[in-house]
Formats: C-alpha cells, structure tokens, sequence
C-alpha cells in the first residue's frame, strides 16, 4: 500500500520546527555579538561584524571552574547510579517474597516524589551532615532522586532476559554473583546505558539541589552560574547565552554520537 | 510499557515465578540493600520530613521548635498562599491543555514514515536536552521588552511588555513550559502510536476510513494508555512548576504569578520562614499525589482494560 503525503501534518511539522528553531538561531548568533551591537541591532539581524570574545570573557568569568564541578557532581551521581542500582534490579526481578516486593513499590512511590517538595527538609538533613556547600552536598541527593527512574528502566530491561538463561547457568552451579556478571549484565546492556543518559543529564541540568545547598564561588555548578549571571549581569545578554551554548555543547556532542541510547535515556520517565 | 502498568505486570511475574523455576540460584535481599538504603536516607525520610517540619518554627540556623498549628494558620489567612493555590492549578491545567494537542500531533508525526524524518526529529527533541535554567534565560533574553525581539516587532507584541501584566505573564510561562515539555510528551506518543498493530489501519482504509477518521477512532483511542501517564506527568509537574517562574517572573508582576512551589521557596529560603515553607510542600505532596490517584482511578487505568482486545 503507497502511502499518499500528509500535507496537515507536515505543515504542523514546519510551525515546530520554527518554533524550535528560531530561539536557537537567536541563542548562536547572539553569542557572537558585541555588547554594543546586541544593543543597536536587537537579536534578529545577522550582525554585521562577528567576535569570539563572549566566550573568551566567559572562561575569564570562571566558567571553567563551574564546569570542571559539574563535571565531577555528573561523574559522581553516574558512579553511584550504576553501583546500587543493577544489584538492586537483579534482586527485584529475580529475589523471592514480600519483602522485594515492597522494596520495589517503595522505589515506584519515589517517581511521584517531586524534588521542589522536599528541599527545605533536604536542606535540613545536608546542614545537619555538614555537607551544606559542598559538591557531595549536591551529588548524594541528585543521586537518590534519579533511582525511581532508573530502577523501573533496567528492571524493565532485565524482565526481557529470558528464564531458560538462568536455569541453564543454575545447571552450571553458578552462584547469583556470577550470573549477574556473566548473565544479567552483559544482556542488559542497552538498559544500563538509558540509565546512564538519564542520570548524567539529570546531573548536568540540574538546578534546584545546587540552588538551596551551595554558596560559594569554589562549589558552583553551571546552571547555578547561568542564573548568577543572569541576576547580576542581566544586561550582558550575548555574555551570558555564550555561557550557555557552552552549558549545552558536552550534552549537543553525546547527542550527534549516541542519538538512540539519549533518546532512550530520556524516555525512561514514562516507558520502556 | 508505562510506569503505572508495571506494578500489577510485576505482581503477575512473581505470582507465575514462584510457581515455577524450581532450583534456581535466585539472590538475597542483600543485593538491594545499598540502593533501598541510599534512597530512605535521601529521598524518603527527607519526604517525611516535610511532614514534620510543617509542625515547627525554623529560621535555618537554631534548632526546629514545635509549634503545634502555627503555620497553617498562618497559610489559611494569607492572601498571597490562596492565589498562589488558585495560580498553581491554572498553570498546571493550562499546561496541560496545551501541551497535550501538540504533543499526541507531534508524536503520531513522528512516528510515521515520511522524508527527511530523521533529520527533522533531530531538531524536535533538542529541547529536551536543555536545563530549565537554560531555556528560561534564553526565553527571558528574547522576550525582554527593550532589547529582546518584542522591540523588534511592535506590530505583533505592541508595547513589547509581555511579562508586565499577570495574563501576559501566564502565558509567557505556559509557553515556555510547552517549548520546554512537549518534546518529551511527544516521544512518549511516538513511542505510543508506534505500538499501534498496523492491521487496524489497513482494515480501516479497506473499510473506507480517510486519514481524518483514522486518527480520530483508531490513534486516538489507542494512545489512550499513553495519553493517562503524559498527563499525570503534566500534572505533577505543572504542580510543582518553579525554575521557569523564579527565572522568567520571579513570581511578579507583584505577585501575580507567585505559584505555590515559588512561594514556598520564598518563604523558606527568602524569609527564613522553613516552617510555613514546608507546609506548602506538604500541600503539594498531598495534592499532586491525590490528583494521580484520581487520574489512574477514574480513566479506569488501574483495572488495566487493553487496548488490543479482540485481536
């Protein structure tokens, strides 16, 4: 059966698309602007003369301190995600009785948990560990938030590996250490990477644990510095989207290379 | 498959599992110690917490004092907490109302088969990979009324202030929740519709149906699953709605546009005031609980009715 055009569809296809695209031809060429010219000619016209220096003054800015941080609280949440959350989505799939049961409906309950509820608790427990403006401050509570998510993905993938496997490797005598390094990991690969996109991104992105529970210069993240910049230098407008064409150029070159496993990644809040 | 119909599928596996599968090495419990611990310490008792907490009087430095009903006495004779409920769910229900058009049009788009789909999609979902902070400091520069396109374009936005009147403000934030949501919506539609069995469209078209009447009684009530967990997350998270509104309006003009989530940042985080800060979380947690349950309770979702029965 030939498939005739959908002319309706395309066109609404073609207003996104503009919709989209539009903020970001202004966010790129804006960053190339003088001050000066921004102020004259507005974000609209291509600018008559181009320069690098918002990118420059951005490093000078101490960008790259903000990014080094949040490199590190994305390299950190990544580490923990992966360490708690495989054994936890091989005990769920494969342990027996109540008991994991409740555990996995407990991890379900925390996907309706929104973050915005608990920040001031959340700034009462970080005090009280004396991790308040501290980068592990930042990096234990993103990383717990991002395990609801994560365990329903890699349980998901996990659910696939079929039970013929494990009982050819129970035959073998393997205990559940060796079927889950030789088995259970190895065929949930495409699991474990969703995770690893959500979680990085998750870290990357976020804002509110490092707004309530960090200060000072040495512990800001970007996004932190984004709205620093913003509230104090709000009038360098190409200053501050340079620094956040920066923020979304690590996260633009995964998505050119890894399109598939991010896209996955990001559709782990809602499906498998 | 979605987050929701995992729960009673779980329960189904382990009812068959223990049935079968006899000499099997399975694991211990132990194996989900590390993470289940992890997230009590940060995520559940900080849950419980707000709970308490609501109860105190807490400035961030001394020690929380009880004071029994204090700030929700307080909350119920403030003006700026009630319009701050009555905002919360204005933007919430038009977040949803918007997104969820464009999303299901989008998704069902891109899950067909045309030209240059690829390529197109590439560019869709690049919202997605966004920080909220970034995308509301990139709408805030353009919308700004004298150096942002508004000043450009007079015969379109006028006197250019879009964010200086409290319906120009909402919907300044409802756009900007819809350039910044719909992409992820729209994946879950894609996902959704591409699910759909490809026999129901061929016996459709061999009936007659165009593509009008296809989408209307075969797309649409299929994505019907899809469409219930896309709006509970609408929901919950128009609810709790904060970066947009802290960087786009900081809650002004005034405080037209100060939602509950902002509002009790304010007041924590602003005003020192933790103790009526989470009591507003309270009322957000119960609420954007409540509103899932009465979503998943009356489309019938939890009695799992399949959309491919019959086939």
């Amino acid at each position: 059966m030939r498939r005739r055009p959908n002319y309706l569809a395309g066109l609404g296809s073609l207003v996104w698309l503009a919709l989209v695209g539009f903020p970001l031809y202004v966010l790129l060429i804006s960053t190339f602007r003088t001050r000066s010219n921004y102020s004259s000619q507005g974000p609209l016209t291509f600018p008559s003369e181009l320069t690098l220096q918002n990118y420059v003054d951005d490093f000078s800015n101490g960008f790259g301190q903000d990014f080094l941080n949040t490199l590190l609280v994305t390299v950190s949440v990544v580490a923990i995600v992966l360490l708690v959350v495989p054994p936890l989505a091989y005990a769920i799939v494969r342990a027996r009785g109540r008991t994991i049961g409740t555990v996995f409906r407990i991890f379900l309950l925390g996907l309706a948990i929104p973050a915005q509820a608990v920040i001031v608790p959340m700034f009462y427990v970080i005090s009280k560990a004396g991790l308040y403006d501290n980068l592990l401050g930042i990096i234990l509570p993103t990383a717990a938030f991002c395990l609801p998510v994560c365990t329903l993905v890699l349980t998901g993938a996990m659910r696939d590996i079929t039970g013929e496997l494990y009982e050819a490797m129970a035959m073998d005598g393997a205990t559940p250490w060796r079927v889950f390094w030789q088995l259970v990991v190895p065929l949930s690969k495409g699991g474990l990477s969703s995770v690893v996109v959500f979680a990085a991104l998750q870290a990357w992105n976020g804002f509110l644990f490092p707004l309530i529970l960090t200060q000072s210069e040495s512990t800001k993240v970007i996004t932190l510095g984004l709205y620093n910049f913003q509230t104090e230098h709000g009038v360098d407008v190409p200053g501050l989207l340079s620094a956040v064409v920066l923020s979304m150029l690590p996260i633009f070159i995964v998505y050119l290379f890894a399109r598939r496993a991010l896209v996955q990644g990001l559709m782990g809040v809602g499906g498998k | 498959m979605s987050a929701l119909s995992f729960v009673s599928a779980s329960g189904r596996r382990l009812r068959a599992e223990r049935r079968t599968g006899v000499g099997v090495t399975r694991p211990g419990l132990a194996w989900a110690v590390p993470a289940t611990v992890f997230f009590l310490m940060f995520a559940i008792v900080p849950l419980l917490l707000v709970a308490v907490l609501s109860f105190t009087s807490w400035n961030g430095v001394d020690a929380p004092r009880f004071n029994g009903l204090a700030n929700w006495t307080k909350l119920l004779h403030d003006p700026v907490m009630t319009q701050s409920i009555w905002l919360t769910l204005v933007l919430t229900v038009a977040g949803a109302v918007v997104q969820t058009p464009v999303s299901i049009l989008l998704g069902v788009w891109a899950a067909g088969h045309q030209r240059n789909r690829a390529v197109l999609s590439a560019i869709f979902f690049v919202p997605l990979l966004l920080s909220a902070t970034a995308i509301s400091v990139v709408w805030r520069a353009i919308l700004d009324p004298n150096f942002g396109v508004p000043s450009q374009m007079q015969w379109l936005f006028g006197d250019g202030n879009l964010m200086g009147s409290q319906s120009g403000a909402i919907a300044v934030l409802t756009f900007v929740g819809m350039w910044q949501w719909t992409p992820m919506h729209a994946l879950l539609y894609q996902g959704g519709a591409r699910a759909i069995p490809r026999v129901l469209y061929q016996a459709a078209s061999i009936d007659g149906a165009g593509k009008v009447r296809q989408f209307f009684h075969i797309t649409l009530p299929q994505l019907r699953n899809t469409m219930i967990t896309s709006v509970i997350l609408m929901l919950v998270g128009g609810l709790t709605t904060f970066d947009t509104v802290l960087i786009l309006t900081q809650g002004g003009p005034g405080t037209d546009t100060t939602n509950s989530a902002f509002y009790m940042y304010q007041q924590a985080f602003k005003s020192f005031d933790f103790g009526a800060g989470s009591a507003i979380a309270l009322v957000l947690v119960v609420v954007a609980t409540l509103i899932s349950l009465a979503v998943v309770r009356l489309s019938g979702y939890d009695k799992m009715r399949s959309t491919t029965e019959g086939l």
